[in-house]
């Protein structure tokens, strides 16, 4: 099946794919072509797949020894009134973390050397494939891999006792938005960098964001000025809506966060489509 | 009414239908800098067609704007009947490309590059893993299929890319610069092998510095430089017009000043090129022409009289030699 993301006829039905075509358009772009970038990565990953599988220990450390070890220091945190286990409360925490750090390292080390080095993109360029297809492709990627640690982590939480809510089902699909919001902006990004110390600057935005975007405490801890700051990272967003799901303590920002994260999205694979677009196609 | 016999026009054996690459005043600018001048250029179906330039003549630039990956500044472009800008991937499909330099996808052995290039085009996992096979075979890969790319030598990389424009049986081939960097036996054996896909009805569009590949394969080429069209014609043409049947090349040893060469030998031809290592003279008769040399009293340290190439027309259009 072929689904045409933003054709050049915009009168191809109501459907959500129109809309998203209007908020986004991709020309060009197809989901079967996309899907043959994944193939592409599949065939790579084939032969390494321990570098998949270490990806997912990284997270899993930080919830024994922080979650765990910590957490029988601090006891319990107060949220919305309500006294959760600091275990309880860090794990989606760490859970959202991992999703964007996943997506961001693929759409942006991953993507680089492809982009620069590896010269990937200019063949598959003279190939009938778009730099949508491509950009949509890479991006799709990242969140199957994503979601394969997303759901490890999840198993994890849940023999672990610390899944409270029957929301928590929600919590892949969830976490594949995080990874795609973050995963669209990170390529975008990518398509700007002269060279690798360039990528300083990603790490001194994310890593500030995994400490301080309520991963580790609430945002009632913040001077309100400081939480007007964190309440605008996109990471904040990503956590505060797998909180909610897994604690089930869930409400109308729910809404808010999953707006916040679809638009980054489309906003970033717009981006990082044009940008592929200008530099291999000159 | 008298019947304009004098205007029928003679339509080449290979021409059927309209032309696979149609250009009109073509032009690539980058910036400031112009690429490519207002190139007018049509290639017929079946045809095997030549750029043949020097560094910076803007062979590339014209190559990619007629595989659909770079749009034109200016003028019109069809390929294959279509219009690059708003049918560029169904024209891609139907295309083979052999870039200048390899793009292989390092991340991926010799067989994948193959297999994952035929799906990027839309073939089936099967059909596209017979070809796979049949085409190592044509590249004399077989053997190499398991391995990664980035060990493979430089002709054999070379050969993966030639395998890999082939995948989808293209229509037309792009070929840039395809035996730069293949050793005289592996050149031959590709001129070998593009010779027999021309003779399948592919037509071949390749840019060259090498005036033996240009002759061996164009039934007809352009001397490019500075962007612009300085000939065009048949390789027998191009020389027939722009040289003579011979040239006699006289070396007069490392530290002779050719110039003052040049004047004693000034005369004997009409035509007499100076480069830093040797004098060439344009002559029907180089025997002949030699002999008269030495009766001048020169007593070059060598002598070689040899058949005109495309080297000399080159030279003849641009005042420079190709290969420097
Ligand atoms: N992307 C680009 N940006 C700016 N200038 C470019 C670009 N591509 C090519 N050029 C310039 O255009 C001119 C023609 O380049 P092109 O690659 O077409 O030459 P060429 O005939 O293929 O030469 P060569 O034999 O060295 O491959 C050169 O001066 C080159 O610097
Ligand atoms: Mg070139």
């Amino acid at each position: 099946m072929t689904q045409t993301i933003g054709s050049a006829t915009p009168s191809s039905g109501r459907n959500s794919g129109t809309l998203l075509a209007r908020i986004v358009p991709l020309p060009g772009t197809s989901a079967r072509r996309a899907g043959l970038m994944v193939e592409r990565n599949v065939l790579v990953y084939r032969r390494a797949w321990v570098l998949i599988v270490s990806g997912f220990f990284e997270p899993l450390f930080y919830l024994l020894s922080i979650g765990i070890g910590i957490g029988a220091l601090v006891g319990t945190v107060t949220v919305d009134g309500m006294v959760l286990d600091y275990t309880v409360f860090v794990a989606p925490g760490l859970l959202a973390s991992s999703a964007m750090n996943g997506a961001v390292y693929d759409s942006t080390f991953n993507i680089f050397f492809k982009l620069k080095y590896a010269k990937t993109y200019d063949a598959i360029l003279s190939t009938p494939m778009s730099p949508g297809d491509v950009a949509a492709g890479e991006i799709c990627w990242a969140l199957i891999r994503g979601l394969i640690y997303s759901t490890t982590f999840l198993g994890v939480m849940l023999a672990l006792g610390l899944v409270a809510s029957p929301w928590a089902i929600l919590v892949l699909p969830a976490a594949v938005l995080i990874g795609f919001a973050f995963g669209a902006v990170g390529m975008a990004a990518t398509t700007y960098m002269r060279g690798w110390q360039d990528f300083e600057f990603v790490q001194l935005i994310v890593l500030p964001m995994f400490l301080f975007a309520t991963t580790f405490f609430p945002l009632s801890t913040y001077p309100s000025a400081l939480q007007a700051v964190v309440v605008c990272t996109p990471l904040y967003h990503g956590v505060e809506l797998i909180r909610a799901l897994t604690t089930g303590l869930v409400d109308g920002s729910l809404v808010v966060h999953i707006g916040y994260l679809v638009v980054m999205g489309l906003i970033g694979l717009r981006i990082a489509a044009g940008r592929l677009e200008k530099l291999l196609l000159t | 009414m008298p019947v304009p016999v004098a205007n029928v026009e003679t339509v080449p054996a290979a021409s059927s239908g309209p032309p696979l690459v149609h250009a009109r005043r073509l032009t690539k600018r980058f910036g400031d800098f112009t690429a490519v001048d207002g190139i007018d250029v049509d290639v017929a179906r079946g045809e095997a067609f030549g750029f043949l330039g020097p560094n910076g003549a803007g062979k590339s630039s014209t190559m990619r704007m007629i595989g659909c990956v770079s749009p034109p500044t200016e003028g019109t472009l069809r390929i294959l009947g279509l219009d690059p800008r708003t049918d560029g991937p169904a024209i891609r499909a139907r295309l083979g490309v052999v870039p200048q330099q390899d793009t292989l996808d390092t991340e991926l052995s010799v067989r994948e590059n193959l297999l994952i290039y035929g799906r990027y085009f839309g073939m089936s996992r099967a059909a596209v893993r017979a070809k796979a096979e049949e085409l190592l075979d044509f590249v004399q890969l077989s053997d190499r299929a398991k391995d990664k790319v980035e060990p493979l030598s430089g002709g054999m990389k070379r050969r993966l890319t030639i395998a890999r424009s082939l995948v989808n049986d293209p229509e037309m081939l792009l070929l840039d610069e395809p035996t730069t960097g293949l050793d005289p036996q592996a050149r031959h054996s590709l001129w070998d092998r593009l010779f027999r896909l021309k003779q399948r009805g592919v037509t071949l569009v390749l840019t060259t510095h090498y005036m033996d590949e240009a002759e061996q394969l164009c039934d007809r080429l352009v001397v490019m430089d500075k962007g612009r069209f300085a000939a065009e014609g048949s390789p027998r043409e191009l020389i027939a017009t722009y040289s003579t049947r011979e040239v006699l090349e006289l070396r007069f040893g490392p530290d002779a000043d050719n110039n003052v060469y040049a004047d004693k030998v000034h005369g004997l031809v009409n035509r007499v090129e100076v480069l830093p290592d040797r004098l060439l003279l344009y002559t029907d008769d180089g025997d002949g022409t030699a002999a008269a040399v030495y009766d001048r009293g020169l007593r070059p340290a060598s002598t070689l009289v040899r058949r005109s190439t495309l080297e000399d027309v080159f030279l003849r259009l641009t005042g420079r030699t190709l290969v420097d």
